[in-house]
């Protein structure tokens, strides 16, 4: 610790530690462009020139080391000149367009213009322009107004680990550009938008949608991937216009993926706002009571065996456990939140979530990636994996892949092989990566749903726990066994149990006319081809994707926008997202529905209240008694889970993702998310137009 | 001695005589009353009447929808949406005023960066119906084509004060 005195204010920080941070500990505050905290210091814009005493000239405190007993001074006329100047300079080439431009009200340069700048302006002379670039369907570049931060180019370079952005010139011509005239090909583009001090870099689907200070604000939770990236919905009237990150050290730190930025103007299309029934074929809009009773019509003695329910990928916990007990009530066990029929071990917890948590990854020092591909299945926590292996340094974080990745990892990932076979070998310790495992103290291994959706998917997480305990990944201190998953809905649906109990039917049972009604809980990722001609389809959602349109009665449901609802990420993280908007048109919060169906049919669920369904939640289960916490525990108990390790297939993985942009209903419904699926997953038919 | 005097003026009708010496001086003196609608009183150059959106000389609207008349509107009498045009400008896809909010004060025109909205002098805009003071875009773009000659010369006067 050293200690500096900054205006007087004495303040202890750790060795090493900037002048800037020193200065935001006194609570000063110091403007800048070019720092970031989770980006490298360039140290090029100069607007965080502080004094030092006995420093010859003012000090660009972003990039200046602290040292025992230093005296910075943020607030003498020095400074204020100081300021003044850099700013003037700044603004020699900036256009001043603030009134066009989207990040006017929220603009870190018309911010601190306003409080560190100059009145008025001197500058008469010509000013230079730049030609703006293209970088694909989200980002939007008005390189005019760019004043060369290399925020961008270090975010791209550095937390996405693409390095396409640069900057080309020198002085006065030098321009921001990704080279070549091609679209970025990164999962986390989105946040340029963010990093961007100015409004270079502004989102393409919002441009010149709305004001910062028109919008309303409600946090919320990503429901696109498993992460649980912490949001915020900016909401003006009845519409969600965009989607930006809360800051979450534990989870998404400030970073948000592609999908759950842009994919809410999928929100607009395709919605169900009426409840419909087929008759003679034909799907008719009724109103809720005829729904209702045509359901409960067709439910009359039908014994409880013959009645199943599928729950899709973006349910909230609070109707996934309405429906468990619907289901109950009605007398059957059919019950499956695994529509990709993937197979886990739910009688520890440990076996299905994220043990070391997204935070842990800082901590590893080796990792074997099973059956995952990251990148696309959660991009914010492979982010996460990519700081370890640059923070970690040359070899410091050897990183093992068992599966062929789709996309470049972003990081040096050794491919060991392309089946679970690879994993009797890492046991055997005939394969020179399980030295790796063995020499690390603290060994990570992540289990994909490319290993959890297969035949042989116990044997598989057998083995791999097996290997964790034998390399030391799994211990009273350290739980560096990992499920990935990729659905926002999955963990929750395994604690509350939403398996089929004995003698039940899995999903696929109950498909391939296993029951004589199904209903499904926005559940859409399979072939409605699979399901039996005869079942009686009760689709209960919020779009019109495939399985509505197989349904013989629609319920419309509210999307995670328009509802309060409880998400479990796949580290087992409990958090609550708010209701930003209200559902449209006669669609209904999706327990709402279903208690109100349930007395229709005389089996009224107990429950009138959200609050009093989020008690019975936390009676089913204790985990979501603890808000947003989560424990970072050792494994006491090393007995792996159900399964003979030795039962794997060499068949190859297959990814689960085969277009990161269509995952689910809401996606498809999304222009936006069309547009990059047909540049970066299909970027021949592009071509060929 | 007062209470005398009192009644003596009181009784030769003194204050009579006196306002009808008023009216009498009034009746050779030029009016100070105008025959309105037929004549009108001069208008400040500032004088905030009717709002009118302005175009440029080659047609091209000037509003650039940067929601600042909105923001500043102490009545909230504003609305705007907007969206990026074919050509990729920032436009108005909507720019609604309702008249019987708005307060007449000129803060839109105080804030708008390129002269887009004015208040102009037309203060005859009286309707029958409260619906026809919901002015919307075309309105107000009609409003600026028929009267930008006034309007510009307004701008021109007023600028060296501003
Ligand atoms: S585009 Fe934005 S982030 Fe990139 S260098 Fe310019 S100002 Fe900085
Ligand atoms: S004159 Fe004042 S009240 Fe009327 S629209 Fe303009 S800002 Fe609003
Ligand atoms: S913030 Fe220190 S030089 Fe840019």
């Amino acid at each position: 610790m050293v200690k500096v005195t900054v205006d007087g204010i004495q303040v202890e920080v750790p060795n090493g530690s900037s002048a800037l941070q020193a200065c935001e500990a006194a609570g000063k505050e110091i403007p800048r462009f070019c720092f970031h905290e989770r980006l490298s210091v360039a140290g090029n814009c100069r607007m965080c020139l502080v004094q030092v005493v006995r420093a010859p000239k003012p000090v660009a405190s972003c990039g200046f080391p602290v040292a025992e007993g230093m005296e910075i001074l943020t607030d003498t006329e020095i400074v204020r000149k100081a300021r003044r100047a850099v700013m003037e300079f700044l603004l020699i080439n900036h256009p001043l367009d603030c009134p066009i431009c989207d990040q006017g009200g929220e603009c870190d340069l018309q911010d601190q213009a306003f409080g560190y700048g100059a009145d008025h302006s001197r500058y008469q002379e010509a000013k230079r322009a730049v030609t703006d670039k293209y970088l694909g369907p989200l980002v939007k570049t008005v390189m005019t107004r760019c004043i060369q931060c290399t925020r961008c180019v270090r975010f791209a370079t550095e937390i996405a680990g693409v390095p396409e952005l640069g900057a080309v010139s020198r002085g006065e011509n030098m321009e921001i550009t990704n080279y070549v005239e091609k679209a970025l090909t990164s999962e986390l583009s989105g946040n340029l938008i963010d990093i961007c001090p100015v409004g270079a870099l502004t989102s393409k689907p919002y441009a010149f949608t709305a004001r910062p200070w028109e919008l309303k604000r409600t946090d919320s939770i990503d429901v696109f991937d498993a992460v649980g990236t912490n949001t915020s919905l900016h909401v003006r009237g009845s519409a969600v216009l965009r989607i930006v990150p809360r800051v979450n050290d534990e989870v998404n730190e400030e970073w948000l993926a592609d999908k759950g930025r842009f994919a809410m103007d999928g929100l607009k299309h395709r919605r169900l706002d009426r409840p419909w029934v087929r008759v003679h074929g034909k799907l008719q809009p009724v109103s809720w009571q005829d729904a209702f009773v045509a359901i409960g019509r067709r439910l009359d003695g039908v014994a409880g065996e013959r009645i199943g329910a599928i729950v899709g990928d973006l349910c909230d916990a609070e109707s996934m456990l309405a429906l468990k007990d619907l289901m109950t009530a009605l007398g059957s066990s059919n019950v499956d939140c695994r529509q990709d029929g993937a197979q886990y071990d739910v009688s520890r917890r440990e076996f299905y979530t994220f043990g070391s948590g997204i935070a842990g990854i800082e901590e590893a020092d080796a990792l074997l990636i099973v059956g995952s591909v990251p990148r696309q299945e959660a991009p914010v926590l492979n982010a996460r994996i990519r700081k370890r292996f640059v923070a970690a340094g040359r070899g410091g974080f050897p990183i093992g892949m068992i599966g062929e990745p789709t996309a470049d990892p972003t990081y040096r990932a050794e491919i060991l092989g392309d089946g679970p076979g690879i994993l009797a070998d890492l046991r055997s310790g005939s394969h020179p990566f399980a030295d790796v495992l063995k020499a690390a103290k603290r060994p990570m291994m992540i289990v994909g749903h490319g290993a959890l959706v297969r035949e042989d998917a116990r044997a598989i997480l057998a083995a791999c726990w097996a290997l964790a305990v034998e390399v030391g990944a799994v211990g009273p201190d350290w739980n560096g066994f990992n499920v990935l998953h990729t659905a926002a809905s999955r963990v929750a649906g395994l604690d509350l149990g939403l398996l089929p109990g004995s003698g039940g039917r899995s999903a696929a049972g109950m498909m391939s006319g296993g029951v004589d009604v199904l209903w499904l809980l926005g559940a859409d990722e399979f072939h409605t081809a699979q399901i039996g001609a005869q079942t009686f389809v009760v689709y209960q959602g919020h779009h019109g994707d495939a399985a509505a349109a197989r349904a013989d009665v629609i319920l419309p449901g509210a999307s995670f926008a328009e509802k309060s609802g409880t998400y479990v990420n796949t580290e087992g993280r409990v958090q609550r997202s708010f209701r930003a908007v209200m559902p449209p048109g006669d669609a209904r919060e999706d327990w709402r529905i279903l208690r109100a169906f349930s007395e229709v049919v005389g089996k009224t669920l107990p429950y009138d209240t959200l609050e009093a369904l989020r008690d019975r939640l936390a009676a089913a289960n204790p985990v979501f008694r603890v808000i947003g916490g989560r424990d970072v525990a050792g494994v006491s108990d090393l007995t792996g889970p159900a399964g003979d390790p030795a039962a794997v297939s060499p068949a190859p993985f297959q990814p689960v993702i085969d277009d990161y942009y269509q995952t689910n209903p809401i996606c498809r419904a999304s222009p936006t998310m069309g547009e990059c699926s047909r540049i970066y997953v299909h970027p021949r038919t592009v071509a060929a137009e | 001695m007062g209470h005398l005097d009192r009644t003596v003026r009181s009784f030769l009708l003194a204050e009579l005589v006196a306002g009808m010496g008023a009216t009498l001086r009034a009746f050779f003196k030029p009016k100070a009353t105008i025959n309105y609608p037929y004549e009108k009183g001069p208008l400040s150059p500032r004088f905030r009447g009717e709002h009118a959106l302005r175009r440029y000389p080659n047609g091209e609207e000037r509003c650039i929808a940067c929601k600042l008349c909105e923001a500043t509107c102490p009545a909230e009498a504003i609305t705007i949406e907007s969206e990026p045009r074919d050509d990729g400008s920032r436009r108005t896809t909507r720019y609604d005023i309702d008249m019987t909010k708005c307060i007449y004060c000129g803060l839109c025109e105080e804030a708008c960066p390129v002269d887009a909205i004015v208040e102009g002098p037309n203060y005859e805009f009286a309707t029958e119906t409260r619906e026809e003071l919901m002015y919307n875009k075309d309105k107000l773009l009609a409003n600026g084509d028929r009267w930008e000659s006034v309007l510009a010369r307004r701008l021109e006067l007023d600028a060296p004060y501003r």
